[in-house]
C-alpha cells in the first residue's frame, strides 16, 4: 500500500497546485478539482436559497403580507425550492464529496469517465444559470412542484425557461450516477470486494441507481408541461383533454425516490463518522448496507403517498400507505445500527461527530412525522399544511446539511491539507441545531393547528408560532455563515493535517493531504475489512498524538 | 398578536376519530426520539475517550437484534395502517344515505357554494350541526383543495372531475376554510368561513334564503346569499327545457335517446359491450362529452355541450337529472 508523506518543509505536488491557471480549473478532469468547482457553485446557489428563505420568514413575521406583493411572495417561495432542491440538495454530497471521495475510496486514479464528469458541472451550471435567469426576469410562481394546469396553462410567470433550468441540471445529476456506478462495478482496486467497500459507496452506489432510474422521468415530464404550455397540446389541462393527476404520478415517481437521492449519501457520510469516531466497525455491515439498497427499491413504489386527498382510488391509497410504512423498516434499521455502533466504542467529539449526532436527532424525528403522513386518515388534514413543510425540512434538508457539513468537515483536511479551528466548528454545530430546532419545530403545531404551505396571508392568532419560526431562522443563518469563514482562513492558517489526522481507515486517507493529481503513487492492494480499527490501534495511537498538536494552529 | 394556540378545533366525528390516531402516533413519536437520543447521549457519554467503562464483549452485528428491530417498526407500522387505513374508507366512501348535499365550485380564487334550495353563498358555508353533510366539488380552472382544519377534512377540487367528500359537523361555531393546493397569485386569499349552526337556527336561516345569520358575524364580504331563490333543481328543469334536452330523453327510452327517468345510480350498458353506473360524474360527461360513453343501442348522435355550459349550469342540469324519478305506475304495469 502507497503511504506518501511529506517531509517537513518540503511543498509536495498534489492536485490543488497541478496547475493554478483559470484554463487549468475550467478544463481539469481531475474528479477532486471538478469536486472544489461543484463545492464553490453549490455554496453559491446555497447562498441564494438561503436568502430567499430568510424573506420568506422576514415576510411570515406578520399575517399581513405587507413585505412583498402576494405575487412576488409566490416567485420567492418557488425560486427557494427550485433553488435548494435541485441545484443545492440534490448535487450536494454526491457532486461534491461523492467526485472527491469514490474514486479515492475504492482506490482508483479518477471516474470512470472524467470528461463526462466535466461536462456534468458544464450542465449543472448552464442549467443553474438558465433558473438564475428565469428568477431575474420576472421568476416562476408555480411552486416547484409546477403543478398542472395552473403551470401549463394559468401561470403567466417564467415557467419554461425554469423547466429547461430544471431539465439541464437532471442531466447533470444521470452523468454523475453513471459515473458512479461504472466506477464502482469495474476501477476498484485489486481486494476491494462489495463487502469490502465503505458504506459511503453503498449509499452513493444506491443513489445512483435511483439517478438514473428516475431523473428522466422527471426530465420528461417537466418538458411535457412545457410542451403543453408552449403548443396547447391537451397532456394535463382537462381544459385541452388531459389530466392533472396524471402530471403527480410521473412527478412524484422521480420526486419521491429524490428524497432518497437527497438523504441515502447524508446516510454514507454519517457511516464514515460514527464509525471513525467511535474507533469501531459499524454495527450490523451488511444490514446498513442492504438498507440503503432497500431504501433505493422501495423507494419507488411509493409516489403515490402524496395523492391521498386528489381522489385517486381507495384501494390505491391503501397500497401506498403501506409501502411508505415498509419504507420506514429500512430507515429505523439504519438509526439502530448508528446507535449501536456508539455502544461500547471509544467515542470522540470532534466537530464531524457533533453533525452527526445532531443529524440522529433531526432524522429520527424527520422519519416519525413521516408516518403521520403516510397513515391514511391523519394525512387528509395534514396534506398541504406547515406539517408537511416541516417534515420535509426535517428529512431533507436537516438530514442532508447535517451529513453534508458532517463529511465536508470530516474530508476537509484530506481535500485541503489544513485543519480548521475545532472549537468554533463545533459552536457552529450546536448554533445550527439549535436554529434548526427552533425554525421548523413550530411548524409542525402550525400544520397541525392547520396552516395550509404556501400562505402569505394567514390568520393572525397563529403570529406567535410564526415569529418563533422566523427568530429561529436568524440563529440558523449564523450557524451557516460561520463555517464560510472559519473554512477559508482554514486554507492559509490552518495547521497542516498530514494524510490521517482522524486515525481512520479507508483507502482515502493512505495517501497524502490534499492528494495528488493521480491519488495514489501505486495501485493500493485491500487486504482487509472496512473500518477495522481495532487492527489499526497503533497507527491511531500516533495519529491522534499528532492529531491533537494540529488542532492548535 | 395572540398567545400560543397548541390544539385545532375538533368539530365533527371524524375530527375525534383523527385525533386519536394523531395522539397515537405522536406518543410513538416522542417515545423514539426520546429512545434514541437517550442512548446516543447515554453511549456518547459513557463511552466517551479515555472513560474507564469496560469495552469487553462489543459484537459486530447481532442477527436477533436486526430482526427485532425491523419487526418492531413494521409492527407499529401496520398497526397504524389498519387504522388510519380504516378511517379512510369511512371517510372518503358514500357519504350516508341523509347527508345534506351541497355542491362547491372553486375557481380562482372564490369558493362558491350551492345549497339544494337554491341559496348560493361564497368564501361561506352555513350547515346544520349533527347531519352529515356530503359536498360535491369540481374546479372551474386549476385544481384547488376544500379544506377545513376543525372537521380534518381536506379534498382536492379538480377541473374536469366531481370529487366528493362527507363529514358530520358536531359542535356549532364558526370554522376556518382554506384552500389547501397552490392556485396562484391569491391562493392564501382563497378563504372564508364554515358556519356550523343549530338544527333550529338552521330552519331559520334556510327559510329566510339565507339572508338570517344567526350567530355568526355579518361580514357581509363577498357573500350573495339569497341572490338566487330558485333551488337548484327548478333551476335545472328549466335550463333543460331551454336546451331541448327533452326533444331526444323523453319519459321512457326514445329512438333518438334513453330516458333520464330513474337514470340516477342505475347501471347502464355501453356500445362497446362495458357498463358504468350512472352518477354524477358520468352524467356530466355525457353533457359535455356525449361521444365518450354512448349508451348501447343509440347512435352516436348527441351534441357536445362542452364550453357552452359553466361548471354552476351543468350542476343544475345534474341535479335536475339526478332528481327524476321513474314514474311508479310504469313500473308496477310491467313486472
Amino acid at each position: 500500500m502507497s503511504v506518501a508523506v511529506a517531509k517537513p518543509g518540503e511543498i509536495k505536488h498534489n492536485y490543488l497546485n497541478a496547475g493554478d491557471t483559470v484554463r487549468s480549473w475550467l478544463l481539469t478532469t481531475d474528479h477532486k478539482r471538478i469536486a472544489v468547482l461543484y463545492l464553490v457553485s453549490v455554496t453559491l446557489f446555497f447562498a441564494v436559497g438561503g436568502l430567499l428563505a430568510l424573506l420568506i420568514r422576514l415576510e411570515l413575521l406578520t399575517p399581513q403580507g405587507d413585505l412583498m406583493t402576494s405575487e412576488n411572495y409566490n416567485r420567492v417561495f418557488t425560486m427557494h425550492g427550485v433553488v435548494m432542491i435541485f441545484l443545492f440538495l440534490i448535487p450536494a454530497i454526491p457532486a461534491v464529496l461523492g467526485n472527491f471521495l469514490v474514486p479515492l475510496m475504492v482506490g482508483a486514479r479518477d471516474l470512470a469517465f472524467p470528461r463526462l464528469n466535466l461536462a456534468s458541472w458544464y450542465v449543472y451550471m448552464a442549467g443553474g444559470l438558465i433558473a438564475t435567469w428565469a428568477m431575474v426576469n420576472g421568476g416562476v410562481d408555480t411552486g416547484w412542484t409546477f403543478y398542472p394546469p395552473y403551470s401549463s396553462s394559468y401561470s403567466t410567470s417564467q415557467v419554461t425557461l425554469t423547466i429547461i433550468g430544471a431539465f439541464l441540471v437532471g442531466f447533470s445529476s444521470i452523468f454523475t450516477g453513471i459515473n458512479f456506478i461504472v466506477t464502482i462495478h469495474k476501477m476498484r482496486a485489486p481486494g476491494l470486494t462489495w463487502f469490502r467497500l465503505p458504506l459511503f459507496i453503498w449509499a452513493h452506489y444506491a443513489t445512483s441507481v435511483i439517478i438514473v432510474l428516475g431523473t428522466p422521468v422527471v426530465a420528461i415530464t417537466l418538458l411535457l408541461v412545457a410542451v403543453e404550455r408552449v403548443f396547447r397540446l391537451g397532456i394535463f389541462d382537462p381544459a385541452l383533454g388531459g389530466d392533472p393527476i396524471l402530471f403527480q404520478h410521473l412527478f412524484w415517481f422521480y420526486s419521491h425516490p429524490a428524497v432518497y437521492i437527497m438523504i441515502l449519501p447524508a446516510m454514507g457520510v454519517i457511516s464514515e463518522v460514527i464509525a471513525c469516531f467511535s474507533r469501531k466497525r459499524v454495527f450490523g455491515y451488511h444490514f446498513v448496507a442492504f438498507s440503503s439498497v432497500a431504501i433505493a427499491v422501495v423507494g419507488f413504489l411509493v409516489w403515490g403517498h402524496h395523492m391521498f386527498t386528489t381522489g385517486q382510488s381507495v384501494y390505491a391509497g391503501m397500497v401506498f400507505s403501506l409501502l411508505s410504512f415498509l419504507v420506514a423498516v429500512p430507515s429505523a434499521v439504519k438509526v439502530f445500527n448508528w446507535t449501536a455502533t456508539m455502544y461500547k466504542g471509544t467515542i470522540e467529539f470532534r466537530a464531524p461527530m457533533l453533525y452527526v449526532m445532531g443529524f440522529l436527532g433531526l432524522f429520527v424525528i424527520g422519519g416519525l412525522t413521516g408516518l403521520f403522513l403516510a397513515s391514511l386518515a391523519t394525512d387528509i388534514h395534514l396534506q398541504d399544511t406547515y406539517f408537511v413543510v416541516a417534515h420535509f425540512h426535517y428529512i431533507m434538508v436537516g438530514g442532508t446539511i447535517f451529513g453534508y457539513l458532517a463529511g465536508l468537515h470530516f474530508w476537509w483536511p484530506k481535500m485541503t491539507g489544513r485543519m480548521y479551528p475545532e472549537g468554533i466548528a463545533k459552536l457552529a454545530a450546536l448554533i445550527i441545531f439549535a436554529g434548526f430546532n427552533l425554525t421548523f419545530f413550530p411548524q409542525f403545531v402550525l400544520g397541525y393547528l392547520g396552516m395550509p404551505r404556501r400562505y402569505h396571508w394567514y390568520p393572525e392568532e397563529w403570529q406567535m408560532l410564526h415569529v418563533m419560526s422566523s427568530a429561529g431562522t436568524a440563529l440558523l443563518g449564523i450557524g451557516y455563515i460561520l463555517p464560510i469563514f472559519y473554512l477559508l482562513w482554514s486554507l492559509r492558517n490552518g495547521a497542516l493535517a498530514g494524510p490521517n489526522p482522524w486515525g481512520a481507515t479507508g483507502l482515502e486517507w493512505k495517501t497524502d493531504s490534499p492528494p495528488i493529481t493521480h491519488n495514489f503513487e501505486e495501485t493500493p492492494i485491500v487486504t482487509e475489512e472496512p473500518y477495522a480499527y481495532e487492527n489499526h490501534h497503533q497507527q491511531e495511537e500516533v495519529a491522534s498524538g499528532t492529531g491533537a498538536s494540529t488542532t492548535k494552529g | 398578536m395572540k398567545g400560543v394556540p397548541l390544539l385545532p378545533d375538533t368539530a365533527s366525528t371524524f375530527a375525534q376519530q383523527v385525533d386519536l390516531l394523531f395522539w397515537f402516533l405522536t406518543a410513538v413519536t416522542v417515545f423514539f426520539t426520546l429512545l434514541i437520543a437517550g442512548l446516543v447521549l447515554y453511549f456518547a457519554y459513557r463511552y466517551r475517550r479515555g472513560s474507564p467503562a469496560s469495552r469487553a464483549g462489543a459484537k459486530e452485528t447481532d442477527l436477533r437484534l436486526e430482526i427485532g428491530w425491523s419487526l418492531i417498526p413494521l409492527t407499529v407500522g401496520l398497526i397504524v395502517f389498519v387504522w388510519a387505513t380504516k378511517l379512510y374508507a369511512d371517510v372518503y366512501g358514500p357519504p350516508p344515505d341523509n347527508a345534506l348535499e351541497i355542491f362547491v365550485i372553486g375557481k380562482q380564487w372564490m369558493w362558491h357554494l350551492q345549497h339544494p334550495n337554491g341559496i348560493r353563498e361564497n368564501n361561506e358555508l352555513h350547515i346544520p350541526a349533527g347531519r352529515p353533510v356530503k359536498l360535491t366539488m369540481i374546479s372551474q380552472d386549476v385544481i384547488h383543495s376544500f379544506f377545513v382544519p376543525a372537521f380534518r377534512i381536506k379534498r382536492d377540487v379538480l377541473p374536469g372531475k366531481y370529487n366528493v367528500v362527507w363529514f358530520t359537523p358536531t359542535k356549532p361555531g364558526k370554522y376556518h376554510l382554506f384552500c389547501a393546493e397552490y392556485c396562484g397569485t391569491q391562493h392564501s386569499r382563497m378563504i372564508g368561513w364554515v358556519y356550523v349552526m343549530e338544527p333550529a337556527e338552521y330552519e331559520k336561516w334556510l327559510a329566510s334564503g339565507g339572508e338570517a345569520r344567526p350567530g355568526a358575524i355579518a361580514s357581509g364580504a363577498g357573500t350573495m346569499a339569497g341572490v338566487s331563490t330558485a333551488s337548484l333543481v327548478q333551476a335545472g328543469e328549466q335550463l333543460y327545457k331551454q336546451l331541448r334536452c327533452n326533444a331526444c330523453h323523453g319519459a321512457t327510452d326514445g329512438q333518438r335517446g334513453p330516458t333520464h327517468y330513474g337514470l340516477f345510480g342505475k347501471k347502464v350498458k355501453l356500445r362497446d359491450g362495458t357498463a358504468v353506473v350512472a352518477d354524477e360524474a358520468y352524467i356530466r360527461e355525457s353533457i359535455l362529452r356525449p361521444l365518450a360513453k354512448v349508451v348501447d343501442g343509440y347512435e352516436p348522435i348527441m351534441p357536445s355541450y362542452e364550453g357552452l355550459l359553466n361548471e354552476e349550469r351543468t350542476l343544475q342540469l345534474v341535479a335536475y337529472i339526478k332528481s327524476l324519478k321513474k314514474p311508479v305506475q310504469t313500473a308496477e304495469v310491467r313486472p
